[in-house]
Parts: C-alpha cells; sequence; structure tokens
C-alpha cells in the first residue's frame, strides 16, 4: 500500500465520476441510489484513512507515505503527510459520511449535489496531502469551485451574492499566492515542499518602491501567502464574506465550510508561513497576534448583536479562528499544539453547531432567532444536544473546545501578555452569545403557534452527532490522542524555527528582542 | 477508595439522567442517591482515619504540550478531606431532601419527568465538585471550577419554563466566567514562571516566585503577588465577592436543594478553598492577601445590610451566605487559613440547614417566598421551627463567651475575628470592625427571619396558612442530621482548626519548626527546599525553644502539609492572647442584633415600616442592592450590546463590505469604463488584467532573482 494517500484521496472523485457518467434520471430510486453511492465512497474512505493512522510513526517527523510521479510538463504529482497534516485528513474523512447523511433529505439535483461533495472531499484531502506547491495550489484553488457551486445552486434566497462574495474574496487572496509561489520557484530552483522547507529564503533588508523592507524577501513572501490564508481562516477584517457565506450554505455546505475549508487556512500558515518564512512570520507576528486578539474581541461581541442563527455561529467561528493564528505566530510547542488541537475540536464542534441549526431550520425554514423560544419543551433530545455543544463551543473543561483554547492562550501569554489579556476575554463574551444564543432559542414556555407541533429530532439525526460527541469528549478528557500525533512534528517546527531566527542574527535577533519587549 | 467517592456520584448521574427510561423513575433516583451516600459514607472513613500523609492517584493523562504536563489524578490531604465530607455529606442529604422537595413541583405539567433530571444534575454537579476539590493541579481545578459552573447554570436554571430562572442561569455563568477571567491568566501565569501547574512544583518555586518581577501588561509586578490576585479574583467570582457577587441573589431562581448544596454549603466556598489551597503562594503575596482581607471584609459588611431588608426569605440567606464567605475571605487573608477552612465546614452544616428548612417553609406554603405572607407558622410546622432554630443559634454564634461551649458558628466566627484582630495590620483592624458591625447584622437579620416566618400573626393568604403542614421525613431527616453538625462540629473541631499550634500542625500535617529535619527526608521537595527551611527551621526554633515548648511555631517548605504558614506568619498564637473584649465583642454584637430583632418585630411590629418611611433613600438603596445590577447592566451590559451592533453594521457592513465594495463597484467600472472607451467591454478588461499580472510577474522575478 504504498499509494494510500492517492487511494484515499481519489476514492470520492471516482465515486462521483461514475455518479456522474452512470446514473442518469432523477427519479427518488435515482436519489436513492446518488445518496447511497455518495455515502459508500466516503465511509469507505473514512475506513482506507485508519490504515493510515494505524500506520502512522508519531515519533518519526519526515513526511510519511510519501509518493511521487512524475506528472505533466514536468511536473510532479507528490503526496505525504507529517504530524501537523494527518490530524486534518482524519478530520475530513471522518466528516465527510455525517455530512453526506445530514444531506439525506434533499431532494433537488440530488446527484449534482453529492458529486460536488465528493468532489470537494478529494480536493480538500488534496490540500492537506499534497508537497508539491503546483499541485496544492490547484487543489486549493479547485476547492472553490464545487463550494461555490453548493452555495450557488442549493444555497438560500440570496445565495448568488454570498457565492460571488466568497469567491471573489477567496480567490483574490489566492492570487497573490501565486504570484509568490513563482517566486519561491524561481529562488529555490524546486516546488517540492519537503525540499521548500529546508531552502532558506533570503531575510537580508531590502527596499522596494523606496520602502525599507524588513526580512526582505522572506516578508514579501509570507506577506503574499498571508493575503490568502487570512482571507481563508477567516482573520479580521477580511471575514466578512464567511456570515455570508454561511448563512446562504446548504447545512451540509456549512458544516464542511466551517469544518474543513476554514482549516486550510491554518494549515497553510503552518505548512508554508512559519517554517519557510521565519524571519517574515517573525517581523509581522506582532501585526498578526493583535489581529488575532481583536478578531476574537470584536467578532464575539458582533456575534451577540445577531438576529440570525448561522450567522450567530459563523461570528463564533471567526472568533474561535481568532485563537488559532494566535496561537501559531505564538510560535511555541503550547501555542501550536493549541492551534491545531483548536481547528481539529472546532470541526467536531462548529460542524455540530451548524447541523444543530440544520435541524430546526428543516423543520421551520427559518433561521430567525425570534422565530424560535421555547424548543426545550417539545425537543429534550435536541436540547441536551444543544446544550452539549453550546457548552464544548463556550471552551467547558472536559470538551474538546477547552483544550486548544487554553494552549492557545497559554502560549501567547508567553510572547505577550497584552495579547492574552485581550484574548483571554474571550472566555467571558463566548459565554455571554452562546448562552443568550441558547436561552432565547430553547428555554421559557413554548408559546409561538407556530412551533406547537415541532417534532424532536429523528433517529437518523440523532446518529449524525452522536460521533460528533463522541469525538468532542474523548478529546476533551483524553487530548493525548491528538498531542501525541503532532507533538513531535511540532516540536521540529518550532525547533527549526528558533533555530533560524538565531542564524538570522544579529539584526533579526534585534528586531525579536524589540518586539517581545512591547 | 478515593477513586470510588470521586467516581460514583458520576456514575450516579449517568444511571439517573440516561438510565431512569429502563430502570424507572423512581429507582434512577435512588441510585444516584445510593450512590452518593456511599460516597460520603467512603468520604468519612477517608477524614477520620486520615493520617496527614498526602497521598496522590494518578488516573489519566490530560493536557500535554511540550513542557506542560497535566494528570486526571486525585490529591488527598486534610484540606481534601474536609472538602470531601462537606460536599458528600451535605449531597447526599440534599438529594434525601429532594425525595421531598421536588415530589410535586407547578412549574412542571402532569406526567413531565423532571425528577430523574433533577437528580441527574444534582449528582453531576457533586462530581464536579469532588474533581475540584480533589486536583492535584491547577488545571483539573479549573476543570473542576468551571465544571460547577456548568451544573450551578443547569440547576439555577432547572425550571425551564420561568424566564427569570434562564436569566438568572445565565447571569451566574457569565458572571462566574469574569472570574474564571481572573483564574485562567493567573494559570497562564504560573505555567510561564514555574513551568508547570502542578501544586507540588508550584508550591516549591513560591519563595522564588516572592524575589521574582514579571512583566506584566503595562509594568513590572512582583511574581507571587501577581498570580495570587489573579487566582483570587477567580475565587471572588465563584464565591460571590464584592463586584462579582450580583449573581449569587439571583441564583436564588434554582429550587430551594439547588441553593442549599450549590449557593451555600458547596460550590461557592470554592474561592475559600482555593486560597488555602494555595496558602503556600499567598503566605509570599502580602499585597493580594491585603487586598483579601478588604474585600472580604466590605462584602461580609455590604452583603449584611443588604440582607436587613430583603423579603425574600431565600434571598436573605443568599446575602447572608455571601456576607459568610466575606468572613471566610478575611481569615484566609490574614492567614489563617485553618480558620477559613473552621467557618467553611461549620458554616456549610448550618447554612445548608437554614436553607433546607427555608424549603421546608416554602414547601410547606405551597411556594410562596414572601416573608410577609408568613406568621405563626411554628405550630404548623414545629420540626422545621426546631431545625431553623438551631441553624439561627449556630450562624449568630450562640455560645458561652471565654469557654468552650457553644453552636459551631460560635466558634468558627470568633476564631476568624479574633484573627482579623490578632493580625495587626491596618487592614486586619479594619476587617475586625466590620466583621463586628456584621456580626450585629447578621444577628439582626436571622432573627428578624426567624420572628417574621415563625412567630407574630399569620399574614397573606389565608387559605395557604390553613393548608400550611410539615414536611415528610425524606425532607426532616436531613434537617435532623444538619442539626447535629450545626450543634456540635465547632465543639468537636475547635482545637484542631483553632487549637493550639502543635494541635493544628497535627492535624494539617504540618511539621513544626523543630521538626525540619526529620520531615525533609520524606519527600524530594521537602530535601529540595531544605535550604530554606533550614533557614526557618534555625530562626524558629531559637525562637520557639527561648519561648518554652507551649508555643509551637509552624514550620516547613511551602507543600510540606496541606496548609502553609510563613515564619512570620504567628496569627494563631496571637489570636489566642487577645484581649478579652475582643473576644466578647462577637457576642455582644450578637446580643445586640437579637435585641433589635426581637424589639422590631415582635415588640413593635410596626417599627420597621416607620422607619423605612422616615429612611426612604437609605431603605431603597439597601432594598436595591446598592443598585450594583442597574450600574452594572448601565456600564456593561447595555453598552456591549450596542458596541456589537455598532461593529455589525459599522464595522462589517459599512466600512469593511462598503471598502471592499467601494473599490469593487468603484473601480472596475472605472476601468471598464476606460475599456469600453479604448474597445468594447468586458474583454478587455481581462486582458488589461492579464498584462498587469505579467507586469507584476516580471517585476516579482526580477526582485527575486536579484536576492538571489
Amino acid at each position: 500500500m504504498d499509494n494510500l494517500l492517492s487511494i484515499i484521496t481519489f476514492i470520492p472523485a471516482i465515486a462521483a465520476a461514475i455518479l456522474a457518467l452512470f446514473l442518469r434520471g432523477n427519479d427518488p430510486a435515482a436519489q436513492k441510489n446518488a445518496k447511497w453511492l455518495a455515502m459508500i465512497a466516503t465511509g469507505a474512505t473514512f475506513v482506507v484513512s485508519l490504515f493510515l493512522i494505524a500506520q502512522f510513526e508519531p515519533s518519526n517527523t519526515d513526511f510519511q507515505f510519501v509518493e511521487e510521479r512524475s506528472w505533466m510538463m514536468g511536473l510532479s504529482y507528490k503526496m505525504g503527510v507529517d504530524g501537523i497534516s494527518i490530524l486534518f485528513v482524519m478530520l475530513t474523512t471522518f466528516l465527510m459520511p455525517l455530512v453526506i447523511w445530514s444531506a439525506w433529505n434533499v431532494n433537488v439535483r440530488v446527484k449534482e449535489y453529492m458529486i460536488a461533495f465528493l468532489l470537494l472531499e478529494t480536493l480538500m484531502l488534496g490540500v492537506f496531502c499534497a508537497l508539491d506547491l503546483v499541485l496544492f495550489y490547484l487543489f486549493f484553488e479547485a476547492g472553490l469551485i464545487p463550494m461555490f457551486l453548493i452555495i450557488g445552486i442549493w444555497g438560500g434566497a440570496n445565495r448568488i451574492y454570498a457565492a460571488f462574495k466568497f469567491f471573489l474574496y477567496t480567490f483574490l487572496g489566492s492570487v497573490l499566492m501565486l504570484v509568490a509561489m513563482i517566486a519561491m520557484y524561481v529562488d529555490a530552483g524546486t516546488t517540492d515542499i519537503a525540499l521548500l522547507l529546508k531552502h532558506e529564503f533570503s531575510s537580508g533588508g531590502m527596499s522596494l518602491f523606496g520602502m525599507q523592507i524588513v526580512g526582505g524577501l522572506q516578508t514579501l513572501l509570507f506577506l503574499a501567502f498571508f493575503a490568502s490564508f487570512a482571507v481563508k481562516m477567516p482573520m479580521w477584517p477580511v471575514h466578512t464574506w464567511l456570515p455570508d457565506a454561511h448563512v446562504q450554505a446548504p447545512t451540509a455546505g456549512s458544516v464542511v465550510l466551517a469544518a474543513v475549508l476554514l482549516k486550510m487556512g491554518g494549515y497553510g500558515f503552518l505548512r508554508f508561513s512559519l517554517p519557510m518564512f521565519p524571519v517574515g512570520s517573525d517581523v509581522m507576528a506582532p501585526l498578526v497576534l493583535w489581529m488575532s486578539a481583536i478578531a476574537i474581541v470584536y467578532t464575539s461581541l458582533v456575534a451577540m448583536a445577531q438576529e440570525d442563527m448561522k450567522k450567530l455561529i459563523a461570528y463564533s467561528s471567526v472568533a474561535h479562528m481568532g485563537y488559532v493564528t494566535m496561537g501559531i505566530f505564538a510560535a511555541n510547542q503550547q501555542g501550536i499544539d493549541g492551534a491545531i488541537f483548536q481547528m481539529i475540536s472546532h470541526g467536531f464542534v462548529s460542524g455540530a453547531l451548524f447541523l444543530i441549526v440544520g435541524v430546526i431550520y428543516d423543520r421551520m425554514h427559518t433561521r430567525e432567532i425570534d422565530a424560535y423560544g421555547g424548543l426545550v419543551n417539545r425537543m429534550p433530545a435536541y436540547a441536551l444536544i444543544f446544550m452539549f455543544f453550546t457548552m464544548a463551543n463556550v471552551g467547558l473543561p472536559g470538551t474538546s473546545g477547552f483544550v486548544g483554547e487554553f494552549l492557545t492562550l497559554m502560549g501567547i501569554f508567553q510572547v505577550n501578555t497584552w495579547v492574552a489579556v485581550v484574548a483571554t476575554t474571550g472566555l467571558i463574551l463566548s459565554a455571554c452569545y452562546a448562552l443568550w444564543l441558547y436561552r432565547r432559542v430553547m428555554l421559557g414556555d413554548l408559546i409561538k403557534e407556530s412551533l406547537k407541533t415541532i417534532t424532536d429530532m429523528s433517529r437518523r439525526e440523532r446518529a449524525i452527532f452522536a460521533p460528533l460527541v463522541v469525538m468532542t469528549l474523548l478529546l476533551g478528557v483524553y487530548p493525548a490522542l491528538v498531542t501525541d500525533l503532532i507533538g513531535p512534528s511540532v516540536e521540529a517546527l518550532v525547533g527549526n524555527y528558533e533555530t533560524a531566527l538565531a542564524e538570522h542574527a544579529p539584526d533579526a535577533a534585534v528586531t525579536a528582542a524589540e518586539t517581545g519587549d512591547h | 477508595m478515593e477513586t470510588i467517592i470521586l467516581f460514583a456520584p458520576l456514575v450516579g448521574a449517568i444511571l439517573c439522567g440516561f438510565g431512569w427510561r429502563i430502570v424507572g423513575e423512581k429507582a434512577g433516583m435512588v441510585i444516584a442517591t445510593g450512590l452518593l451516600f456511599l460516597s460520603a459514607l467512603l468520604s468519612w472513613i477517608v477524614f477520620l482515619s486520615f493520617d496527614g500523609h498526602m497521598e496522590q492517584i494518578q488516573i489519566l493523562r490530560w493536557i500535554e504540550s511540550g513542557t506542560l504536563a497535566t494528570d486526571w489524578a486525585i490529591r488527598v490531604d486534610r484540606l481534601t478531606a474536609i472538602m470531601l465530607i462537606v460536599v458528600t455529606t451535605v449531597s447526599s442529604l440534599v438529594h434525601l431532601y429532594s425525595f421531598g422537595y421536588m415530589a410535586h413541583d407547578n412549574h412542571f405539567r402532569e406526567g413531565e419527568s423532571y425528577r430523574p433530571r433533577f437528580f441527574a444534575y444534582l449528582s453531576f454537579f457533586t462530581f464536579t465538585m469532588l474533581a475540584l476539590v480533589t486536583s492535584d493541579n491547577l488545571l483539573q481545578m479549573f476543570f473542576g471550577w468551571e465544571g460547577v459552573g456548568v451544573a450551578s447554570y443547569l440547576l439555577i436554571g432547572f425550571y425551564i419554563r420561568k424566564p427569570s430562572a434562564g436569566a438568572a442561569a445565565m447571569k451566574a455563568f457569565i458572571v462566574n466566567r469574569v472570574g474564571d477571567f481572573g483564574f485562567a491568566l493567573g494559570i497562564f501565569g504560573l505555567f510561564f514562571l514555574t513551568d508547570s501547574v502542578d501544586f507540588d512544583v508550584v508550591f516549591a518555586s513560591a519563595p522564588e516566585l516572592a524575589e521574582t518581577n514579571v512583566t506584566f501588561l503595562w509594568q513590572q509586578w512582583n511574581a507571587a503577588n501577581l498570580i495570587a490576585f489573579l487566582l483570587f479574583v477567580g475565587a471572588m467570582g465563584k464565591s460571590a465577592q464584592l463586584f462579582l457577587h450580583t449573581w449569587l441573589p439571583d441564583a436564588m431562581e434554582g429550587p430551594t436543594p439547588v441553593s442549599a448544596l450549590i449557593h451555600a454549603a458547596t460550590m461557592v466556598t470554592a474561592g475559600v478553598f482555593l486560597v488555602c489551597r494555595m496558602s503556600p503562594l499567598m503566605e509570599f503575596a502580602p499585597s493580594a492577601t491585603t487586598f483579601i482581607v478588604y474585600i472580604g471584609a466590605f462584602t461580609a459588611f455590604f452583603a449584611a445590610t443588604v440582607g436587613l431588608v430583603q423579603n425574600d426569605i431565600k434571598r436573605v440567606i443568599a446575602y447572608s451566605t455571601c456576607s459568610q464567605l466575606g468572613y471566610m475571605f478575611v481569615a484566609a487573608g490574614v492567614g489563617m487559613y485553618s480558620a477559613a477552612m473552621f467557618h467553611l465546614l461549620t458554616h456549610a452544616f448550618f447554612k445548608a440547614l437554614l436553607f433546607l428548612g427555608a424549603g421546608s417553609v416554602i414547601h410547606g406554603m405551597h411556594h410562596e417566598q414572601d416573608m410577609r405572607n408568613y406568621g405563626a407558622l411554628r405550630q404548623k410546622m414545629p420540626m422545621t421551627f426546631w431545625a431553623m432554630m438551631i441553624g439561627t443559634l449556630a450562624i449568630t454564634g450562640v455560645g458561652i463567651p471565654l469557654t468552650y461551649i457553644g453552636f459551631a458558628g460560635f466558634f468558627s466566627k470568633d476564631a476568624i475575628i479574633e484573627s482579623a484582630y490578632a493580625a495587626g495590620t491596618p487592614a486586619g483592624m479594619l476587617g475586625f470592625w466590620l466583621l463586628v458591625i456584621a456580626a450585629a447584622m447578621t444577628s439582626f437579620y436571622s432573627w428578624r427571619l426567624m420572628f417574621m416566618t415563625f412567630f407574630g400573626q399569620a399574614r397573606g393568604d389565608k387559605h395557604t396558612h390553613e393548608h400550611a403542614h410539615e414536611s415528610p421525613m425524606t425532607m426532616l431527616i436531613p434537617l435532623g442530621v444538619l442539626s447535629l453538625g450545626a450543634i456540635f462540629a465547632g465543639m468537636v473541631w475547635m482545637s484542631s482548626f483553632f487549637g493550639h499550634t502543635d494541635e493544628v500542625a497535627e492535624f494539617y500535617a504540618i511539621p513544626l519548626a523543630g521538626e525540619v529535619h526529620a520531615e525533609a527526608g520524606h519527600g524530594e521537595v521537602a530535601s529540595e527546599a531544605e535550604g530554606h527551611g533550614d533557614a526557618a527551621a534555625e530562626d524558629h526554633g531559637a525562637g520557639a525553644m527561648a519561648e518554652g515548648a507551649h508555643h509551637a511555631a509552624f514550620g516547613g517548605a511551602p507543600g510540606d502539609g496541606a496548609l502553609y504558614f510563613g515564619p512570620e506568619n504567628t496569627v494563631l498564637d496571637d489570636a489566642h492572647e487577645v484581649p478579652t473584649w475582643v473576644k466578647l465583642s462577637p457576642f455582644i454584637a450578637m446580643a445586640l442584633g437579637f435585641v433589635l430583632a426581637w424589639v422590631f418585630y415582635i415588640r413593635q411590629p410596626d417599627a420597621p415600616r416607620k422607619l423605612a418611611e422616615n429612611q426612604p433613600i437609605l431603605y431603597r438603596f439597601l432594598l436595591n442592592k446598592w443598585y450594583f445590577d442597574e450600574i452594572y447592566d448601565a456600564i456593561f451590559v447595555r453598552p456591549a450590546l450596542k458596541l456589537g451592533k455598532f461593529l455589525w453594521k459599522k464595522g462589517d457592513g459599512t466600512v469593511i463590505d462598503g471598502g471592499v465594495n467601494g473599490v469593487a463597484m468603484g473601480i472596475i467600472p472605472f476601468f471598464t469604463r476606460l475599456a469600453g472607451r479604448a474597445q468594447s467591454g468586458y474583454i478587455f478588461t481581462y486582458v488589461a488584467a492579464m498584462v498587469l499580472g505579467i507586469v507584476v510577474l516580471v517585476t516579482w522575478m526580477s526582485i527575486a532573482g536579484g536576492a538571489q
């Protein structure tokens, strides 16, 4: 099984091709077949990915399961995973069957819907496995297309606006990244990520159009990548596409968007920005840290003012991603461990929260918070699940939400106490918006006439949440499941980062000391 | 055994919460209650057979990252053992009591199964509380800390249809989170400074922290003071101290057994426990402990003033709790951790008793809580009356001065007041006077409660009074057991908590000053800190020798015993030597309060109304709890909501989206117009973009090439 990664990555694509080529008609039977095929394909992907994690050696910090083939036009196809990427692969394969299952009631263009999700899975897995710049870029950009279609075709009333906003924001960022990638190729002479990681990009000061640029090429490359990843993340202030996209996207689309697509930004920072441009990262870190801290406070406050459930959760997502960027650019073991953990945990928790909104949206066809109230009277099981994930969302110890938040804050405290204090207020603010949402939707007497006949979750709906509950609890109680896997790779990453900064001395050491003082 | 104590309630919560559908409501509740009684039994065995040596049991690895390594672990020392009996005893009695109290509830409809949920929450709360008190590191403590917060949230909001309950639950959680904000920062700081969050390591490095300065925000701080202060902010939230107290009175929206368990006996004392647990650090943080004394003293005073005028029976007791917690913090702040723990223990008994007694009254009066509608209930509920009477005697501190005979509160409250005086610091003196005044007010409002409820004329709805009845045995038995505690806890444990130095030292396994060398062999921590211990030992060994064997002094290094007393901390000795008028002062205050209450509510029942009419401003100021809620609403809640709306509409909408759209709508049509002039339409735009792109690319390549 030396091409395990390719198998995992392309099973969904093959299933999509089968659907596209062989499935005819739009009758209920055909729809059912499409759903089942998608289910089987994503399920199989997950099962195969279990072999991946079983054979993965955490202590080996090099890339594993590496496949390399020459491809068209002198480009090479190279895949591999290390401790940083493997969990994103697992997260994707774990969630996709649940996503497909959650879309079981869709009856508009079912075949195409399933094809879009299957393709999306392949492309997302490709992003996390690719070890070649060009390949990475292809997967990264192509992933936009199915998501664009999912929002644009199966979305809500204002879907066209949201789809274009999503596409333009994320695409414009990527253009700069493409330019940077070309520059990297010119500088290093290779597009192999493993080699690029060992390449030292010039970090001597340079001047551009009369401006002095500290960190030189590294800073410029960093900024170009940053434009792309920051939008993807999304970081404040380029986050505004996300609430619109979430609100308009169908439930399954929102889940994938929040749970996996956003993580591409964080993964990008860890795969490219931090290890390849350490000096650039160091120069820009104060800015990024402050953007993160502002994101946490700003979007939490904005979340409090929301009247639409999905928007509220979308803003909460932005706040949680603030912890991730903050942890990454704290650039120490706790910060980065925490950032990865937060991303994985957020995948389960925010995915579940969007599913939770989906449950009542399917029944009442509105996401307006004011349209609900007192649901606990008729939906006890739903109330329990909602409460559980609300608590996970506010980072209750014992749930996975806590570990990531806490570690990132612990990491940042060692670097900058101002940022740490501002970010820690997120602890309070998240409780405010999350509990208020819960109270407005769930608690009180059920007085609205329209809700009098609402039904509790069906067996299928409960079954979808079960694995998410288990994972959230398991990671919260025994986080070593994650930290053991990522620990050595993160340690190596931090080690290399610090060595690179030390080598860059003396003038980088001076800037580092200066930024440390602030 | 400790593992069983800890996990039995969790198992009970799960079995009762999810399993009742299979085994039935009643069986679920019985299982949860039975497991708690098991827990309580084992706790008493641990407490009574405890030999003083700290025991650590590792259960599972928890958060690990780089040098951070935390475990799920149990730490049993004297502090833990005290908390174990407090938590499990009150909790098991409250479980039993709830069989009666929750039997019928108008908040729920006929046939609704709310009871298993209630019992599951209670058991879950107990589990998290036990996790808090048995923790071996600050992170697990934080788990328990937040866990009890959630349990409290669920139980305050237990009446899901009642809007005020939902609001109160949310408020409790959020205000607690404000405290947790400080607690979390304290943990980050400790990890930053000591590279660990384990108690052993933290304690051992406490002397070093006292010598360290750390940059935090805008300036340099003494590390020990900073950390102690941040941790105390957490304690302020959980223990409802001044400025973060507003949630506690509102928490009375929950069912009364909850108030007794969580908001009187256990959860709210977690802050006191934290300060005592961190005594090795607190001893090196003089500024922080001074702050603790001030906050504690002002809370005791403030809450007592508000308690004077409340009419809701539960709110009176809630403010009383708030006030008593202030007492405990004063004790901890002046360095008498042992007295703080003593009051924590006795308070748990008599305050739970008072709450459960109040619950019995409320139950008998068909959920009427306004004391203005009570009166003359003595005959209708004799057992409840006597239980409440014992509770009142205990909280007001009735006893025979200068002897060892009295109710529980007599000993522990006096111990605190004497310690505050003995501290000899300005903060201590202020604390002493405020506490004595508060003692008078405590006596006044407690007797006021008794008189309004059980004496005088029956007021309010006649029908309710006619049907007022004594509570069932399931509710009276817990009252009886707690009454025993309220009577005897003080007399039994006085010498262990507040006796001579050697007695207290033995109780907490604190080495005496002369014994350090013998102790040093026991553990690595001790030997590591030997240098320090030696110095202390020699200093004090000499002092102790000179003063004779009677004046043994505490010794050992931080972390050696369950509590740590610094070499300069002689409050315990001094407290026994205070002038007689100081020892008598709480008794006099108590008598004064009683007489006033008697005059106001028995002798001249219309005096309170007249006084309120004469002093309308003061009365309304107190009735409205010093307007804290209104002020917070005006400066925090509403501005936050407004700011959120503003950032959303203006920040996200106008500035960010408006900016981006402006660029898109402004520039692209501009280019299009340009394009339209030159050629026709969109194709050209793309071409222009491509050309532009190529230019940028070439520039980049040349720059990159230049850099090589």
